[in-house]
C-alpha cells in the first residue's frame, strides 16, 4: 500500500508533466500557424505549375528536356519525408509504413530501389533496412526554406539526369485538417499525364500546340528544373504542417490523460488520509475505552 | 468563342489576382504583347516589369517580377516569383532598394553586380508602376 507520501510525490510529477505537454502543445500551435499560411499560400502556385506542365508534356516532344524522358524502369528512387523529432503521435509511423510497403511493391516487382530520407526519423529507420540508403537530409522540418528544397532538388534532378534512377516518388504527410493528415504518394519524375478519375482537375484546354517565346528549350530549361524545386518544397511544407498538426494533438491527448491521472491519484489520496484517520481514532476511542474499566 | 479573359496570378506566396477580365498586356522576354479573347496557345517567359488589364472602362497594373505566362483562348495563368498590385507596393522601401543597390553597383569588387542591377530593375520598376494609379 503507498503511504501518504508516495501518492503525494506521485500527483506532484504528473502535474509537472501536464504542465510541459501542456507548454509543448502552445508551442506547436504557434509553429503550425507560421507554416500554415505559407503552405496554403504556396498551394495554388504549386497546382497551376503543374497544370502548365502537364498540358505542355502532353503537346510536347518527351526527349526535349532530360528531366522528361521516359526510360526503362529499372531503378526507384523513394524520397520519404518524416519530422525530426518525435512526440507527434503515429506521424512518423505511417510514414515510414506506407514507405515500407511502397518499397516492398517496388521489390516484388523486380525494380532496384534507393531511398532518400527527409529527417532524423527516416534516417534512423532505414539505416537498420535492408535498404540501399542513398542520401539523407535532417534539420529541415523545425524551419523549412526554400534553400533546403533547392538542395534536396538539385540533388535528386542531377541523379536523375545521370540515370542513377529513372523514377522518382516522394512520400510525406499531407495536412489535409488539424485533426488529419494523410499519407501521400507523389510522383516527382519523369512528369506523368494526369490520369483519368485521379484528384484534381484535368486542364480543360485539349493538348494545344503552343507557340514558345523565347523557344520550347528556353522555357522548358527553366520551368521543369523549377517545378521540381516547387514540388519539393510543397511537399516539405506539407510535411512540417502535418508534423505540427499531429504534435498538436498528441500533447492535448497526454495533457487530458495527465488530467485524468491527478483525478484519480487525488481520490487515491484522499481515502488514505481518511483510512489514516479512521485508525487514529479508533486507537484513541479504545484507549479512553480501556483506562475506563 | 471565348469573351471574357480569366486573369490568372499566382506567386509562391499566395493568390495575387484572380479576376475576368477583357484585354491583358504583359511584359514577356521577347518583348511587350497583348493578349485579346480567343488567342492562340502561347507560352512565353516573362521579365521584371508591368502587367496591365483592362475590365470594362477600368485598368489595372501589377508589378510581376520574373515568370511565366501561359495563355489560352480564355485564359491567362501568369506564375510569377513575385507580383503585387500598383496599390500595394510599398514606395518608401523600393527607394530605399534602390538606394543601396545603387551603392553596392558602386563598389563593384565587393557585390554581385548582376544582383544589384536586377535589384535596381526591380525597384524602379516598382516606382513606376505605383505612380500609374
Amino acid at each position: 500500500m503507498a503511504t501518504l507520501r508516495d501518492i503525494k510525490n506521485r500527483i506532484k510529477a504528473v502535474q509537472n508533466t501536464q504542465k510541459i505537454t501542456k507548454a509543448m502543445k502552445m508551442v506547436a500551435a504557434s509553429k503550425l500557424k507560421k507554416v500554415q499560411t505559407r503552405m496554403l499560400d504556396l498551394r495554388p502556385y504549386a497546382d497551376k505549375m503543374r497544370d502548365v506542365l502537364i498540358s505542355l508534356a502532353k503537346g510536347a516532344d518527351r526527349e526535349a528536356h532530360p528531366l522528361l524522358a521516359y526510360r526503362a524502369r529499372k531503378t526507384v528512387e523513394v524520397v520519404v519525408v518524416t519530422s525530426d523529432r518525435g512526440l507527434c503521435g503515429a506521424f512518423n509511423t505511417n510514414i515510414l509504413k506506407s514507405a515500407q510497403t511502397c518499397i516492398d511493391d517496388y521489390k516484388k516487382q523486380g525494380f532496384e530501389v534507393s531511398v532518400s530520407t527527409v529527417g532524423k526519423k527516416a534516417l534512423a529507420y532505414f539505416k537498420r533496412r535492408n535498404v540501399s540508403l542513398r542520401n539523407s537530409w535532417t534539420d529541415i522540418s523545425g524551419s523549412v526554406r526554400f534553400i533546403n528544397a533547392e538542395e534536396i532538388a538539385n540533388n535528386i534532378k542531377e541523379n536523375y539526369i545521370e540515370e542513377t534512377f529513372d523514377e522518382v516518388i516522394v512520400v510525406y504527410n499531407a495536412f489535409k485538417s488539424m485533426v488529419a493528415q494523410t499519407v501521400t504518394l507523389a510522383k516527382l519524375l519523369p512528369l506523368a499525364p494526369i490520369e483519368e478519375g485521379e484528384e484534381g482537375s484535368a486542364p480543360e484546354s485539349e493538348a494545344a500546340d503552343f507557340i514558345y517565346e523565347p523557344s520550347m528549350e528556353a522555357i522548358f530549361d527553366r520551368l521543369i528544373p523549377r517545378n521540381v524545386d516547387i514540388q519539393i518544397y510543397r511537399s516539405l511544407l506539407e510535411s512540417s504542417a502535418a508534423e505540427e498538426a499531429a504534435r498538436m494533438s498528441a500533447m492535448e491527448n497526454a495533457t487530458r490523460s495527465c488530467n485524468e491521472m491527478v483525478d484519480k491519484l487525488t481520490l487515491q489520496y484522499n481515502k488514505a488520509r481518511q483510512a489514516s484517520i479512521t485508525g487514529e481514532l479508533m486507537d484513541i476511542v479504545g484507549g479512553v475505552e480501556a483506562l475506563k474499566e | 468563342m471565348a469573351e471574357k479573359l480569366t486573369l490568372d496570378i499566382v506567386t509562391p506566396y499566395g493568390h495575387v489576382f484572380t479576376d475576368e477580365v477583357d484585354e491583358v498586356v504583359a511584359a514577356g522576354t521577347e518583348g511587350e504583347f497583348g493578349v485579346l479573347p480567343d488567342h492562340v496557345a502561347f507560352l512565353t517567359t516573362l521579365k521584371i516589369g508591368m502587367l496591365t488589364f483592362r475590365k470594362g472602362s477600368e485598368t489595372g497594373y501589377i508589378f510581376v517580377n520574373w515568370g511565366y505566362a501561359e495563355v489560352g483562348p480564355d485564359k491567362v495563368t501568369i506564375l510569377a516569383d513575385s507580383a503585387e498590385r500598383a496599390e500595394e507596393i510599398d514606395v518608401e522601401r523600393s527607394k530605399e532598394a534602390m538606394k543601396r543597390a545603387e551603392e553596392r553597383l558602386k563598389q563593384a569588387e565587393k557585390f554581385d553586380g548582376a544582383r544589384a542591377t536586377a535589384s535596381i530593375e526591380r525597384a524602379a520598376s516598382r516606382i513606376y508602376i505605383a505612380g500609374q494609379k
